[in-house]
């Protein structure tokens, strides 16, 4: 099938089988690596991208299901060479270790961030209790989050 | 002296947080196939035929590989990492439900996995052997036909029975219970996977691999290739977690090997969930049964523990060959007693193989569990609170260093100080009058108690090797003119944060930033042999290597400056990060000045030749020994059985910290890791030999909501063997805190009457334990 989506603001034309998944046109047909398949079965989380506005695990969604949408990945995060506040916040609070999982978790902050800038700890959790991290036990992700909500009312680096 | 020891940010955050990481599925090289392994859904079976017609018809496949292709190769079986071997493709019969019968190689990823449904195995189904506990019974089905042994690998044991059973004998009291400590699976996030790319005409292999030691793995493939070991390179790029899973050599690698041989072009395999979790390597499956002895007024005696343990279908535990139980004689833990006494016999059953992963460092996770479960009890049957049992049996610190009844020599301790920094922060006294608060209104809380030591950090070489390998590891350090440094290392980061870690090392002892070393690693290309990256052996070996390359560097650059000097060497001392003169400490060279004289044309005195480069390799003479006390406040319903941590209190003392907030982060998995073991995770089997965890749907891991946010304190004791006092802690937390759930969970269920439950405290497994009820985690309910 013939589809077009609009990954990262680029219009991306490809002819796909139908059944190809959104996490492999990402990593294999445009090459967008930062995106991880992790699971299969939409527990991990190291596969979400936006689909609109929208997280969502690109291992269960048809790249075809994205035709005339936009998709957002870690990948067009930053704006150039200034960082996300999320992105910065991870590194600074040690947020992650792999590194595996931080494109997912850090797309799925963003959109919490985004909807709820002042969450307290309670709702970080809630947000990113459908992201699996095997390395840091979900401890510093959360304070990079907090962190990243405060940065983002201030000077953003 | 110059510190650039502590919470330094991390070099490999910068390409992770862009999605800029490159891990073995990233890779893609021109002409690049992709391979599918053909499992066997049975448990045990003979595989009467293989037929690969209509795959090998599907338009987009290239080739398909049998057992029987890869034994006219010489490769159907290749040796485990404990001397055993293994199928890499099955040729006579299938032992494990998901074992690799066929590999299908196209060029879409899709189209491999197709034609793995065209290929048609004729099985015939074998009675499985399936419970361990049955597996040296008279007519139990046999597993291995091809060793003699038939179902039985070894038994072994270490410590003085006699002196034990002496000392059980004098007792006042003796506890014991049977304990399994259940079947997991380290599941890091990111599978294992390969790239083979064979260039036939330099004869010459490149692998990259998910591998947690690339020098060992590039050693057995030339065993098992036939190719030659300078002709192989095994890169390990950037791994997406390994906790042991990834020491082990499997055959999807072998096979993209032998395909990329076979088609001449690069083969990429990567597998599944589903896969990793039923076939790469399982932590644990240990059936215990332990017994603790003490005087009436709380003196531990005596520890003697009998094990069974269930090493799957092939013996490939990845650890130390002279120890086929790990370092479970390490059981007698942190206390002192008179005497002890363990026996363990393996045995082999119808399930995948493995046993040593999931940061168990050797088997301790299981030792530690024992004991402080055993405690525990004891303190029960006491009457006497676990933490003043602990305090009153602990070691104390002039006992150091303490030779133990099984033989390890515990090198430094004050483990009274850290279990009173515990009580202190947790507020231990408050927390049981609240406990007696609540259970007076009909609330089950619970306050577990783990006190742990491990021994970390294999060799010593002569004592310790892998395949014959001895366990020492190589750094390499290079200064170039300008006083920048690149140290390249035997060890291979998973998410340890190895770059930024021994640029600290390195720039500590040069007196430069960290920012001007760069580490180079997981290219046996480029760096110097050794073992790799588990059993928390990184910073105790690895890192001491490169601690003595950069004191060698230093002391070559004493000879330089002394040049520049017109000084006797002898007269300059290292302050503050350069070479002075002494008594005139004015005059002084940094490293960035003598390594550009070092590559001038400046005369130099014998024993120089020119630039400031060294190297070393580190034997440990011991290992190390971290410690540490846990305490995990739990919250039990009664109605459903559910469980929830309140508080996870943990002082570590690992030694030294070079970078605390890497260390710090270390214990925080362990921690995650601690509730997933204890209440959630395991892989259980049905009598068939049916995997009942083959996707995170069913092996369940711990998320943001079930982990609270730990409250962690630290000790420091350094190592008094290593060049600076550090000892290893990837694994502490996973070693100590699984004891610490499960003694805060049947601490809550004292009122029932429990006084055990076996992992994983599901709350199903929770429920019935109160019921009086309780069931075999490691098979299926029937």
């Amino acid at each position: 099938m013939k589809i077009t989506v609009t990954v990262n603001g680029t219009d991306q034309a490809r002819d796909v089988e139908p059944r190809l998944l959104l996490i492999h046109f990402l990593r294999d047909d445009l090459r967008l690596t930062g995106s991880h398949w992790g699971c299969d079965t939409s527990n991990c989380g190291a596969c979400v991208v936006w689909l609109d506005e929208t997280p969502v695990k690109s291992c269960t969604v048809l790249a075809v299901m994205a035709d005339g949408h936009r998709v957002t990945t870690i990948e067009g995060l930053a704006r150039g060479a200034v960082l996300d506040p999320v992105q910065a916040a991870f590194a600074t609070c040690h947020g992650l270790q792999c590194g595996f999982c931080t494109p997912g978790v850090i797309m799925t902050a963003r959109w919490l961030l985004d909807h709820n800038p002042d969450p307290s700890e309670e709702q970080v959790r809630e947000a990113i209790s459908g992201q699996v991290c095997r390395c840091t036990g979900y401890e510093n992700i959360v304070r990079s989050v907090l962190r990243a909500a405060r940065d983002d009312g201030g000077d953003t680096g | 002296m110059t510190h650039a020891y502590g919470p330094v940010p991390r070099k490999e955050d910068a390409r992770f947080i862009r999605g800029q990481g490159t891990f073995v599925d990233d890779i893609v090289l021109p002409g690049m196939l992709h391979g599918a392994i053909l499992r066997s859904p049975l448990a045990h079976a003979r595989i009467v035929s293989v037929d690969v017609t209509a795959a090998l018809a599907h338009p987009m496949v290239v080739a398909v590989l049998t057992g029987e292709d890869l034994a006219e190769r010489g490769m159907a079986w290749m040796p485990t990492v404990f001397g055993d071997v293994q199928a890499v493709l099955a040729t006579d019969k299938v032992r494990f439900q998901g074992q690799e019968v066929a590999f299908v190689v196209a060029t879409d990823r899709y189209a491999a996995r197709d034609a793995l449904e065209l290929i048609a195995v004729d099985y015939e189904p074998l009675p499985p052997l399936i419970d361990a506990l049955t597996a040296l019974d008279p007519g139990a089905p046999v597993v291995r036909e091809d060793l003699p042994g038939g179902n039985h690998i070894f038994d072994w044991s270490a410590g003085d029975k006699a002196a034990t059973d002496a000392a059980f004998a004098e007792a006042d009291v003796v506890v014991g219970c049977d304990m399994m400590y259940p079947r997991s699976h380290p599941a890091p996030l990111e599978t294992c996977g390969a790239v083979a790319d064979y260039d036939m005409t330099g004869g010459r292999l490149t692998l990259w691999s998910t591998s947690q030691a690339p020098h060992a793995h590039r050693t057995m493939y030339a065993a098992v290739t036939g190719l030659p070991e300078h002709k192989i390179r095994v890169v390990s790029p950037d791994l997406g977690g390994g906790f042991g899973a990834k020491v082990p050599v499997y055959p999807g690698y072998l096979c993209a090997i032998a395909a990329s041989e076979v088609t001449g072009r690069p083969v990429k395999w990567v597998e599944d969930r589903s896969e990793n979790l039923m076939s790469t390597t399982f932590a644990r499956d240990y059936h215990m049964h332990g017994e603790i002895a003490a005087t009436a007024d709380g003196t531990i005696l005596a520890l003697r523990a009998r094990v069974l343990a269930d090493h799957g279908a092939f013996n490939a535990v990845a650890q130390p060959s002279k120890f086929p139980a790990g370092f479970f004689h390490i059981f007698t833990g942190s206390y002192q007693l008179r005497a002890a006494h363990c026996e363990v016999t393996g045995v082999f059953t119808n399930k995948a193989p493995g046993g040593v992963a999931y940061s168990c460092s050797f088997r301790i996770t299981e030792a530690v569990y024992l004991v402080e479960r055993l405690t525990d009890m004891l303190a029960r049957e006491l009457g006497m609170d676990p933490a003043e049992l602990r305090m009153r049996n602990l070691l104390r610190p002039e006992q150091f260093p303490y030779t133990g009844p099984t033989g390890w020599q515990y090198d430094s301790g004050d483990y009274p100080r850290a279990l009173r920094l515990a009580l202190d922060l947790a507020g231990y006294d408050d927390l049981r009058r609240e406990q007696a608060e609540r259970r007076a209104r009909g609330e089950y809380m619970g306050i577990g108690l783990s006190f742990f030591t491990e021994g970390v950090g294999a060799g010593p070489r002569s004592q310790m090797d892998i395949l014959g390998l001895g366990m020492a590891d190589g750094a390499d350090l290079r200064v170039h003119p300008s006083g920048k440094a690149v140290l390249a290392i035997s060890v291979q980061t998973q998410g340890q944060g190895h770059e930024t870690t021994f640029a600290q090392l390195v720039a500590h002892e040069l007196g430069l930033s960290p920012d001007d070393v760069d580490v180079v690693h997981g290219d046996t290309d480029r760096t110097p042999f050794g073992l790799g990256t588990y059993g928390s052996r990184s910073t105790p070996v690895s890192g001491a290597a490169a601690v003595v390359a950069a004191r060698r560097v230093r002391e070559r650059a004493r000879l330089v400056a002394a040049a520049m000097f017109e000084a006797a060497p002898d007269d300059l001392e290292w302050l503050d990060g350069k070479w002075r003169v002494r008594g005139d400490p004015d005059q002084a060279f940094g490293i960035a000045e003598i390594a550009r004289a070092a590559h001038s044309t400046l005369e130099l005195p014998a024993g120089i030749e020119g630039h400031l480069d060294a190297s070393a390799v580190y034997n440990p003479p011991n290992l190390t020994f971290p410690f540490g006390a846990y305490i995990c406040v739990t919250d039990v319903d009664p109605g459903t059985g559910e469980v929830s941590v309140r508080r996870f209190i943990a002082v570590d003392d690992c030694g030294v910290r070079i970078n605390p907030m890497i260390v710090e982060g270390q214990v925080h998995r362990g921690l995650a890791d601690g509730i997933g073991i204890a209440l959630m995770q395991a892989i259980a089997f049905d009598d068939t030999g049916n995997c009942l965890a083959g996707s995170f749907m069913d092996y369940l891991l711990p998320t943001a909501l079930e982990c609270p946010s730990p409250e962690l304190g630290e000790t420091v004791t350094p190592s008094p063997h290593h060049p600076v006092g550090a000892k290893g802690v990837g694994e502490s937390a996973t070693v100590g805190s699984p004891a610490a759930v499960v003694n805060s969970v049947v601490d809550a269920l004292a009122p029932f009457g429990v006084t055990h439950a076996d992992m994983p405290l599901t709350p199903a497994n929770v429920w019935r334990a109160i019921q009086g009820r309780p069931v075999r985690t490691d098979l299926a309910i029937s």
